[in-house]
């Protein structure tokens, strides 16, 4: 059974432009996208800022209303059946904001689980069951203000499972969190599925989406561009392979050639310091490392190597040929 | 329903309080106006006009801190993140809002005591209360029914994100429409239908009536009916907004 299913799910924003003369602008944030997630899966939706995912995990918990399209909970229809969706879905986004800040951990899961409905004589229990579980058990009377990201991120997920939703929504929960922090905040949510519950989890970290997911989709400028296990999206660029060159100072012309030189996928440009690392994904049955080289205009080449394909460079060439 | 009710305004009454800007507010400001009212009472050998004052500028206090409150709270929820987390809680809307601003209407009960305390241990200002049974009825009544117009300010906050900005334009006609500041009896006569609608001018004539002697039944039973108008209109634009809100994607800020 699919516990949450978009259907060709729409959403656009309008904007004004200029201050004396304003314009009306539409925005497509969200162009046609269709899935669905099975019951006790872990599915990923990966893209790169702007490419509309805050857009549809907002539209699927019932805070926007799509423009056009279908979105279904559990069989629930997002936007006629909202509450009846509300109370069956936990929901957790990145970053500092979401909590009060001037009351202590322990004020906030309170509040929430009255609003959640978690019968009063069940709260106690459940918010320790929750503390303990996101590590937060002793510092709950501290006041949310004075709490670290990756302590504010726990808290989070705290507030997202304390009615015991079925199905939960992650948006991009490690963002900012330092490694350590993400690790065990990614264990967190591998113990989710194990719980068996349904996961929908956004990030723009490749090797978080590898670990955790079970499938994903990739979503650029609101479309999803490729579906399937991290596995299949690998051997979408398996068959080539990947050249790495550090250069010093190389111009966006060169790069740009590049991208054009035949046999080319895909090209990326990591600042590195003073140098920048050029990550040029090419075709199977190609040696390309010259005509590679011979497009930098002189610029100071450091070490070059050769290697396979991981999900990051499936990514990479997924999102750039969108 | 009541016990989220009673959550809700034990949880925001506790993050108010918690921030020293608002009680602040609550307490400095109308010390002092009433501090300025009780010099020109005195000045005018007015005497026994001092409580009256005192309680015009504690009223004023709770009307700034509704006012602010909820203007305000609409605006702290969407920055914090929170409004988003709240409106897709599975409890209608309304059980979160209505706590909040009963509790910004609560808080201004800070503003009764200040000026009354300042008035009594600096201008010698005397606390005997004609109606006292009343007087302590009359207060919680008046700050109900100034909450619930909170309710129906902050339900357009949810809507229009720069509408806490209007919100200050509020203070100070209604201080003077409702008699806070000045006798309505001093303002022309259209200023009256306003007047009428506003629950600060009955809960000010419940509350004066009840420390100085007059009719409180009238000013009480109006804070009642007009509470419960209130009610249902903050109830109904609350629905309607929060589709909307929805729709135009004015939750978040981004």
């Amino acid at each position: 059974m699919n516990v949450v299913e978009a259907v060709d799910l729409r959403r656009t924003y309008k904007t004004t432009t200029g201050t004396i003369r304003r314009r009306s602008l539409e925005v497509e944030a969200v162009r046609g996208i269709s899935f669905a997630i099975a019951e006790g899966e872990l599915f990923g939706l990966l893209g790169p800022n702007g490419a509309g995912k805050t857009t549809t995990i907002k539209m699927l918990i019932t805070l926007l209303i799509p423009t056009s399209g279908e979105a279904r909970v559990l069989g629930h229809d997002v936007v006629e059946d909202a509450r009846w969706v509300r109370e069956r879905i936990g929901y957790v986004f990145g970053g500092d904001r979401g909590l009060y800040e001037r009351l202590s951990a322990m004020d906030n899961l309170r509040y929430f689980a009255e609003l959640y409905g978690v019968e009063p004589k069940g709260q106690r229990a459940r918010i320790d069951e929750l503390l303990e579980l996101v590590g937060l058990k002793g510092r709950e009377k501290e006041r949310v203000e004075g709490y670290s990201r990756g302590m504010r991120q726990r808290l989070h997920i705290a507030r997202g499972l304390l009615h015991d939703p079925p199905v939960v929504f992650l948006d991009e929960p490690t963002i900012g969190v330092d490694p350590v922090g993400a690790r065990e905040l990614r264990a967190t949510i591998a113990s989710l599925t194990a719980s068996g519950k349904t996961v929908l989890l956004t990030t723009h970290y490749m090797f978080e989406a590898d670990a955790l997911c079970d499938r994903i989709a990739v979503i650029a400028n609101g479309e999803i561009v490729a579906q399937g296990t991290p596995q299949e999206l690998k051997a979408g660029v398996a068959d080539g392979s990947v050249v790495e060159v550090e250069v010093f100072g190389v111009e966006e012309r060169s790069v740009e050639r590049l991208r054009q030189l035949a046999g080319v996928r895909a090209v990326t440009v990591e600042d590195q310091e003073q140098k920048q690392l050029l990550i040029v994904q090419t075709a199977p049955g190609l040696e390309l490392t010259h005509a590679i080289l011979s497009q930098l205009d002189g610029a100071s080449v450091g070490r070059v190597s050769s290697r396979e394909p991981t999900l990051e460079d499936a990514y990479v060439a997924l999102v750039t040929a969108a | 329903m009541l016990r989220v009710f009673w959550i809700g305004w034990l949880f925001n009454l506790k993050n108010l309080t918690n921030s020293l800007f608002f009680v602040l507010i609550s307490v400095l400001q109308p010390v002092i106006f009433a501090s300025i009212a009780f010099f020109m009472f005195d000045r005018g050998d007015r005497g026994g006009g001092l409580l009256y004052a005192a309680l015009g500028a504690g009223l004023m206090g709770i009307w700034s801190s509704t006012l602010f409150g909820s203007g305000g709270a609409i605006q702290w929820m969407r920055w914090q993140g929170t409004l988003e987390i709240a409106v897709a809680a599975p409890v209608r809307f309304l059980w979160i809002l209505l706590p909040l601003t009963i509790s910004t209407a609560t808080i201004g009960l800070y503003s009764i005591v200040a000026t009354l305390f300042w008035g009594r241990v600096f201008f010698g200002v005397p606390l005997s209360f004609v109606h006292p049974a009343l007087f302590a009825l009359a207060l919680p009544v008046t700050v109900v029914s100034l909450g619930l117009l909170g309710l129906v300010l902050a339900s357009t906050f949810v809507l229009y994100r720069q509408a806490s900005a209007f919100s200050n334009l509020l203070e100070y006609p209604v201080w003077l429409a409702t008699g806070l500041l000045v006798p309505l009896s001093l303002l022309p006569g259209w200023v009256e239908w306003l007047s009428w609608v506003l629950a600060p001018t009955w809960g000010m004539e419940a509350v004066r009536n009840a420390a100085l002697g007059g009719e409180v039944w009238e000013g009480l039973g109006m804070c009642v009916l007009l509470g419960a108008v209130y009610l249902v209109l903050g109830s109904f634009f609350m629905h309607n907004f929060e589709r909307r809100a929805r729709q135009q994607a004015t939750l978040s800020l981004t």
